[in-house]
């Protein structure tokens, strides 16, 4: 794990079962604005990361909305970010594929690496980036085009047209988004006619089409009902080892229940990051037992 | 609530909970829909006259008699209204008619009412209307064999028919005397006489048209070859021999296509003389009711004059809706006549459309392109904003100024330029240099482009980002995202400013005056002649002929049904293409947006 280590790492062992170590606070370290270090778990240092982020720092104009994160995202895991609203999830993860470029105002410094290219190189072309990862939304959105054309979007703007490779992926990436019984003899209709949570499934399905090796997901399960909710979750289960899945998540259960590895984000700042089973049970610091325990954020 | 039984509460709505207009203390609503209620009433009057008025001028009216103090007039009733008459007029009057006038006027507060006779016989009269008032009327009849004859010239006659005269082949005469025996032999004929009057019109027109066409082709061959020659001399090129051997090979073939000409003319002319002397052999004797006091006079006709005939008076319902579909055919698929206040509107129509398609083909590209430009690709600033506003202000510039400016730049410059390198060997006569179909296309296309580009920016504008940025997650470029994702999304939006730019291009008139609408073009800009489309032929224009018909006919009073029926038409077209953009808008919308949540 090429990871940094913060220099004043409190904990360098595995985490007791005892009580969090941490005394001094980051939150209240933050809030008499001094650098709050990461305190990333031991258990990431056996992981292989795909994804590596490296002193990440980004600005809405003036406003800044990331600090100094760093973190590594292990291969074939899932991995979870949490945190209360406007902590930076998302834009974290917008910030891997490079849709905030988008946002004429963005600013960053430091470095992001995908399996040891660097992601904000000059040099890099990003539209060849983004088609090595998939995203999924928060608020599914199928192209106003048919099931079947949406899913092979990513192939169509490369130039794909064999109809036989089209047919291949097709089925192959509806199957993986456990689509494919459901919607396998109207590929022809327009996409839109899905209910929600097959659109948000069929969106699954167009994100993995490319074989991506990272797959983004940005609070996937935000606007669809617990039925929904639990076919999604299964899928993230179904996909784990065959790809790398980062997942924005407001949901501790679904975190709990979902995702390898947890990191938990407050105010643009990474707090704290471990494997997931450590961090619901064993936290190693207060205020990251209080957001998950529901005392704040 | 009391529980009522099912069979009771059946059929009977359960009052909702509102109070009444007077009740409401809104004294608003009754401003704001009262300014609503005159708006739908002004536009629903308006629509009402044009279409009532344009469907009942070729309803065939009876022919009345009207027997006045100066003498009969028979024609059809277009209009009345009560006017006061000046003692002047009554002082002319007989004694006798003048105390009966005097005491009726003094009943009605000194107004009177007038009828406008429509009495034709214009060659005979000098007039084609008359105003008879009531007191001059001494008696008011139908007559039973008033015919009504519809001419290719000189407008309408009224009369009774007296016979009909057929020559024979050994040049001796025979008459069919009395009004039904003549009428009888006129319908046996007059069908056959018409083909015969087509099969000329379509010699003179299109036969000779198409000689006349190879005759000037080898024409302007010959002028290439010669203008090259001059050139080849001037600059002492090396090539002079070769180029005058052309000019002779160019010379030899129009003198040869000359030739061929002048027999292929003989021949129509042949033809043409035939058909003449054919059509000749049958004439229609009429006899006038003798206007205005003259004694009744006898007239005859030749057959191939008469458009149509009928006798108004004996019509049954059957056969005056047999008239009414007949002139609406004639109205929808002919050429005009008499100055355009008879006959059809068919170029008129053709140019209509396909002007308002070209336009329509021209812009909406352009204005797309514009847009996105606009909205996807320019960063936000300034400029870009001062861009939109002058866009937004383009479109209230006054039609004419776009005229002024197409016939200055698209007819001038261009046309001209297009004219010295590729028609060189037709001028002085212009080409492109002048207004034609092809620059009234461009000059409305760029009247209506700011239409096209602020519907299109806001359809783009309204694409959720949420589908650009799946797109760009997938590893779209931007110009695939534009054109996978956001044009379709904002076809509906487009085609909604193709539906204004055609309502705004279709009923366009005054810049077309400058860059290509004229009176009359028999000439279709689409034709089967090489290279049959001619995008720089004149054409005419509904909306430009109704202006015409209505405001520079001789005989304005006759033209005045034809402006309506010809507003009724235009309508109905801009009408008819706005209908089929929105059905596809429809269509498309359906695609796009249905079944989100």
């Amino acid at each position: 794990m090429e990871m940094p280590t913060p220099t004043d790492d409190p904990t360098q062992g595995e985490p007791q079962g005892a009580r969090p170590v941490a005394t001094d606070d980051p939150l209240e370290a933050i809030a008499r604005g001094e650098t709050a270090p990461s305190l990333v778990h031991d258990a990431l240092k056996r992981e292989e990361s795909v994804l590596d982020v490296d002193d990440f720092n980004l600005w809405y104009g003036e406003a800044q909305a990331l600090f100094h994160v760093s973190m590594g995202v292990p291969r074939g895991k899932v991995t979870a970010l949490i945190g209360p609203s406007g902590c930076g999830k998302s834009t974290l993860l917008r910030s891997v594929n490079r849709l905030n470029d988008l946002i004429d105002t963005v600013r960053i410094s430091g470095d992001m690496r995908l399996a040891g290219d660097p992601i904000y190189s000059r040099e890099i072309d990003v539209i060849e980036l983004r088609k090595r990862m998939g995203m999924v939304f928060q608020k599914s959105n199928p192209f106003p085009m048919s099931i079947y054309e949406n899913v092979v979007y990513a192939l169509r703007i490369d130039g794909e047209n064999r109809k036989q490779v089209l047919d291949e992926v097709c089925e192959r990436s509806l199957r993986g988004a456990a689509l494919w019984d459901e919607v396998k003899d109207r590929l022809d209709e327009l996409a839109l006619g899905l209910s929600g949570g097959q659109q948000q499934r069929l969106c699954i399905a167009r994100a993995i089409a490319a074989e991506p090796e990272v797959l983004l997901m940005d609070e996937p399960c935000s606007a669809l009902d617990p039925i929904a909710t639990g076919k999604i979750e299964d899928l993230i289960q179904a996909l784990r080892g065959e790809y790398t899945i980062l997942i924005v998540t407001h949901n501790m259960q679904q975190a709990s229940r979902t995702s390898d590895y947890t990191a938990f984000m407050y105010l643009g700042r990474m707090i704290e990051y471990g494997a997931t089973e450590d961090l619901f049970t064993n936290p190693l610091l207060r205020s990251t037992e209080d957001y998950i325990t529901g005392r704040f954020g | 609530m009391s529980e009522k039984p099912a069979a009771k509460a059946w059929g009977r709505r359960r009052a909702r909970a509102r109070s009444s207009l007077f009740a409401a203390g809104e004294p608003m609503i009754w401003l704001t829909g009262g300014a609503l209620v005159i708006c739908t009433a002004m536009v629903a009057g308006l629509v009402l006259l044009v279409i009532w008025k344009g469907l009942s001028t070729f309803w065939p009216q009876p022919v009345t008699r009207l027997d006045a103090i100066a003498g009969p007039f028979m024609g059809e009733i277009t209009r009345e209204e009560r006017f006061q008459p000046s003692a002047a007029v009554l002082a002319e009057l007989p004694p006798q008619v003048r105390i009966e006038a005097e005491s009726q006027l003094a009943a009605t507060d000194g107004s009177e009412r007038r009828r406008l006779v429509r009495t034709g016989n214009y060659r005979l009269t000098q007039s084609h209307f008359e105003w008879v008032s009531d007191f001059e009327v001494r008696d008011e009849s139908r007559p039973e064999w008033a015919l009504v004859l519809e001419r290719l010239e000189w407008g309408r006659f009224y009369g009774f028919p007296e016979a009909f005269i057929t020559v024979e082949n050994g040049g001796t005469e025979r008459r069919e005397e009395g009004a039904a025996a003549a009428w009888a032999a006129f319908q046996r004929e007059h069908h056959a006489v018409r083909e015969r009057w087509r099969e000329r019109r379509e010699l003179e027109e299109h036969d000779t048209g198409a000689v006349n066409h190879e005759q000037e082709t080898a024409r302007l061959a010959l002028r290439a070859a010669e203008l090259e020659f001059a050139e080849a001399q001037r600059e002492g090129d090396a090539s002079l021999a070769e180029v005058e051997s052309k000019v002779e090979g160019a010379r030899q073939r129009y003198e040869e296509k000359r030739r061929w000409a002048d027999a292929e003319f003989t021949r129509i002319r042949a033809e043409i003389d035939e058909i003449n002397a054919q059509n000749a052999r049958f004439r229609l004797v009429m006899r006038t009711a003798g206007e205005g006091g003259l004694p009744p006079r006898t007239t005859s006709i030749p057959l191939d004059q008469i458009v149509r005939a009928y006798p108004a008076n004996q019509l049954s319902w059957s056969g005056k809706t047999g008239v009414y579909l007949a002139r609406w055919r004639e109205f929808l698929t002919d050429e005009p006549r008499e100055a355009n206040s008879e006959g059809g509107v068919f170029p008129a129509i053709f140019g209509t459309v396909v002007m308002t398609l070209v336009m329509s083909v021209a812009v909406v590209p352009f204005g797309v392109m514009a847009a996105l430009y606009l909205r996807e690709y320019a960063r936000a600033g300034p400029l870009v904003s001062a861009v939109r506003i002058a866009v937004n202000n383009l479109a209230g510039v006054p039609s004419i100024v776009f005229g002024v400016f197409g016939l200055g730049f698209f007819c001038y410059v261009v046309g001209a330029s297009i004219d010295q390198l590729l028609f060189a060997e037709s001028l002085p006569n212009p080409t492109y240099g002048t207004g034609g179909l092809f620059w009234a296309s461009l000059t409305l296309a760029l009247l209506t482009l700011p239409v096209v580009i602020v519907a299109t920016e806001e359809a783009v504008a309204a694409v959720p980002s949420s589908m650009r940025e799946g797109s760009y997650a997938c590893g779209a470029s931007k110009w695939q995202t534009i054109r996978r994702i956001v044009l379709p999304r904002a076809m509906p939006g487009v085609i909604t400013g193709m539906i204004l730019a055609i309502a705004r291009g279709a009923g366009e008139v005054a810049p077309l005056m400058l860059v290509g609408a004229v009176k009359l073009a028999p000439e279709l800009p689409i034709d089967g002649l090489f290279p049959f489309v001619h995008p720089e032929r004149s054409f005419m224009h509904l909306g430009f002929h109704i202006y015409d018909v209505g405001f520079q006919s001789q005989n304005s009073e006759a033209a005045k049904p034809m402006v309506f029926t010809t507003t009724l038409l235009l309508i109905a077209i801009v009408a008819a293409l706005n209908f089929a953009t929105v059905w596809l808008r429809g269509r498309l919308r359906r695609r796009f947006t249905a079944g989100q949540f």
